[in-house]
């Protein structure tokens, strides 16, 4: 993640030297080395880093994000170097280098969603006290724009931590910060009348699967 | 030479816009896992010969020959050297969304071509490599992978076949450049996602430094049904070296943005008018197309409008059917805005390993924005050209040239808008230098 302020080291190792994973987290990284042929276990290096953002967002009731010591624990985890899992973390920019908000809000701001209106997007945003690359004052949000997040048929879109909300527009999008506000769980996925990725209105093509499973292989002949 | 549109009954892809469940029970009632080991029975080289006959070329951008990409394989694995198939899932091209579709309403289609692939091409396990923002239709594949090991399709002895195959799914977090085939075995190895130098190719030495051949999800996906319906079915649509059906994903300034899977060389208009609902505000007011992901020149409307929608058809005007990933503009659109926000992408998603490109697209970038308000010299869109040029051909991978291209396609068709907001800013200056006095 860009534009982020790494915190103090020396109060970052103070809170998180002590991590360590979950009882229910050791099985399943248990299972995510074992994806990986035998002395490959530097595969498992961002599975790993993903469930350890992931376990210290539980333990903070953020997102999640990936404290020096949380990496350096991580890399020992794999044998490998402390400096290679950290070029890793810093590499990929779904690992947060520094805490994030409640709900982490990814808005697209690529051409194709720019096309469908990510400004009104972000200008929704703006309104509700979001701004790119800070946390909002109570905690809660967290405005980063993202790159292309492949959903360009379903755009302008958002990503807020694990779930899509898609269609949006500038009302929309104000609906849905105000849900989670809320403690809500807003719906996810398109924000108009469609299911997934087929033309507003209903199908143009393959419309016998709206309503059944259809076999078309009896009409290959 | 056939053209004509797809009739359902040709699709492959029949529950794209998950109106039914994409469990293995209700796959298997459309057709998936019918009997795949009969498909293996034929023999690792008979399913290869039969994906070449099809003239099936990679659906990920590059259009390279499926069925030829496999022969590259080693017959007799060495001792040590397994064989891999790694499924590019990292879709992450601008206006591409199609593999998402595949993955979270049809992945045992996808799951079934692993493994007929994968033995084709003698290989001992296949990794999914799905893009890290793909969480919930990571969550689909994991699942959908755990069925079908537990009907005993994957595994010991899959599908009865005799032969052991394993399929798994690996995460990525968040980097463009993992789409690159040698970035992703990078990355699948636990590094940046850094390219490699070619030679080695990845079939020679890839992941793990074993044998490794890189498919789309769509290319592999579409496998199983090509073997059960025969390279004569699949021959049937397209015109010649650009055959089958298409996955296109139509974006932008459409009435009715949409996932939709055509007959390869389906004209423009047709694809348009007939899915999408056509051109927002009507024919006359479409500005310019990009027809195959942020990667390829943009098409102004005249040229593109009854256009086929294929490799050839596509080159023959400068760009590219890349991923079939159509994002339409209309006379709305920042044409500038809308290329430089593409500069932006590729600025952002530079490895930084190939100084012309982690400095050019930063460079060329800056440049855009300044061409976006007028806030240049005439002679700074020539520079901007040759720059261009300079990046162009001269990196690792294909990032360079991918930056390079759309920015070329704006200066090649739209280079008096660009001189005009030059223009009118120099002269709206010279303007208020007169009003002042």
């Amino acid at each position: 993640m860009a534009d982020v302020h790494i915190p103090d080291e020396a109060e970052t190792r103070a809170r998180w030297s002590g991590f360590a994973w979950s009882a229910a987290n050791v099985a399943k990284v248990k299972e995510i080395i074992g994806r990986y042929p035998p002395g490959r276990q530097h595969s498992a290096v961002m599975p790993l880093l993903d469930l350890a953002q992931r376990q210290v967002g539980v333990e903070t009731q953020t997102q999640g994000w990936l404290p020096i010591p949380v990496i350096e624990y991580v890399a020992a985890q794999i044998d490998m170097p402390k400096i290679r899992a950290l070029e890793v973390a810093s590499f990929y920019t779904m690992y947060n280098l520094a805490p994030v908000g409640r709900f982490h809000v990814q808005v697209c701001g690529t051409t194709p969603c720019m096309l469908r209106g990510s400004d009104d997007v972000f200008r929704a945003c703006k309104d509700k006290g979001l701004s790119k690359g800070h946390t909002t004052a109570d905690g809660l949000f967290t405005l980063t724009e993202v790159e292309c997040m492949g959903t360009c048929t379903n755009a302008p879109m958002v990503q807020i931590n694990d779930d899509n909300y898609e269609d949006l527009t500038y009302e929309t999008t104000a609906t849905i910060l105000d849900a989670l506000a809320k403690g809500e769980n807003p719906k996810t996925g398109p924000q108009v009348d469609r299911l997934g990725a087929e033309p507003q209105g209903g199908p143009t093509t393959l419309k016998e699967m709206v309503s059944e499973n259809h076999d078309y292989r009896g009409d290959w002949a | 030479m056939s053209t004509a549109l797809l009739a359902d009954k040709d699709r492959i892809f029949t529950n794209i816009y998950g109106f039914q469940p994409w469990n293995i029970d209700a796959a298997m009632k459309r057709g998936d896992w019918d009997n795949t080991k009969a498909l293996m029975d034929r023999g690792q080289d008979a399913i290869i010969e039969e994906i070449k006959a099809s003239n099936l070329r990679g659906r990920g951008g590059a259009g390279f020959p499926t069925g030829m990409k496999w022969s590259f394989m080693p017959k007799e694995p060495k001792e040590g050297k397994p064989s891999f198939l790694l499924i590019n899932a990292d879709e992450s091209e601008p206006g591409s969304c199609k593999d998402r579709e595949i993955i979270r309403n049809d992945p045992h289609k996808l799951i079934e071509g692993a493994l007929v692939a994968g033995y084709a091409m003698r290989a001992r396990a296949a990794y999914i490599y799905i893009r890290g923002e793909f969480i919930r239709e990571a969550e689909t594949l994991f699942a959908a992978v755990a069925e079908a090991y537990a009907k005993g399709f994957l595994g010991k002895n899959a599908c009865g076949s005799g032969y052991d195959f394993d399929v798994f799914v690996h995460r990525g977090a968040g980097a463009y450049i993992c789409g690159e085939e040698t970035a992703q075995i990078e990355s699948l190895e636990g590094k940046k996602g850094q390219p490699r130098l070619k030679p080695p190719f990845p079939a020679g030495a890839g992941l793990y430094g074993c044998p490794t051949t890189v498919n789309n999800v769509e290319s592999i996906a579409v496998a199983p049904t090509i073997l059960r319906r025969g390279a004569v079915w699949f021959n049937s649509f397209g015109r010649d070296n650009n055959k089958g059906t298409k996955l296109f994903q139509i974006s932008g300034h459409v009435n009715t943005p949409c996932v939709v899977e055509e007959s390869m060389g389906v004209s423009f208009r047709e694809l348009i008018e007939r899915h999408a609902g056509g051109v927002r505000g009507g024919w006359d007011n479409l500005l310019a197309v990009i027809p195959g992901g942020s990667s390829v020149p943009l098409v102004p409307a005249a040229q593109i409008m009854d256009a086929p929608m294929d490799f050839d058809g596509l080159k023959a005007l400068g760009s590219g059917l890349g991923t079939a990933a159509v994002i339409v503009m209309d006379k709305s659109t920042d044409i500038v805005r809308a290329i430089s926000r593409l500069s932006y992408f590729y600025k952002h998603e530079s490895c930084g390993q190939c100084t012309p490109c982690r400095e050019g697209t930063g460079w060329m970038w800056r440049v855009m924005e300044r061409l976006r308000e007028g806030n240049a010299e005439l002679s700074e869109i020539d520079m901007l050209e040759e720059v261009t040029r300079q990046v162009e051909g001269h990196t690792i991978c294909a990032l360079g040239d991918a930056a390079a291209w759309p920015i070329q396609g704006l200066i090649r068709h739209f280079r008096p808008e660009i001189e005009r907001r030059i223009n009118e800013r120099n002269g709206g200056a010279a303007t208020l230098a007169v009003a002042a006095e």
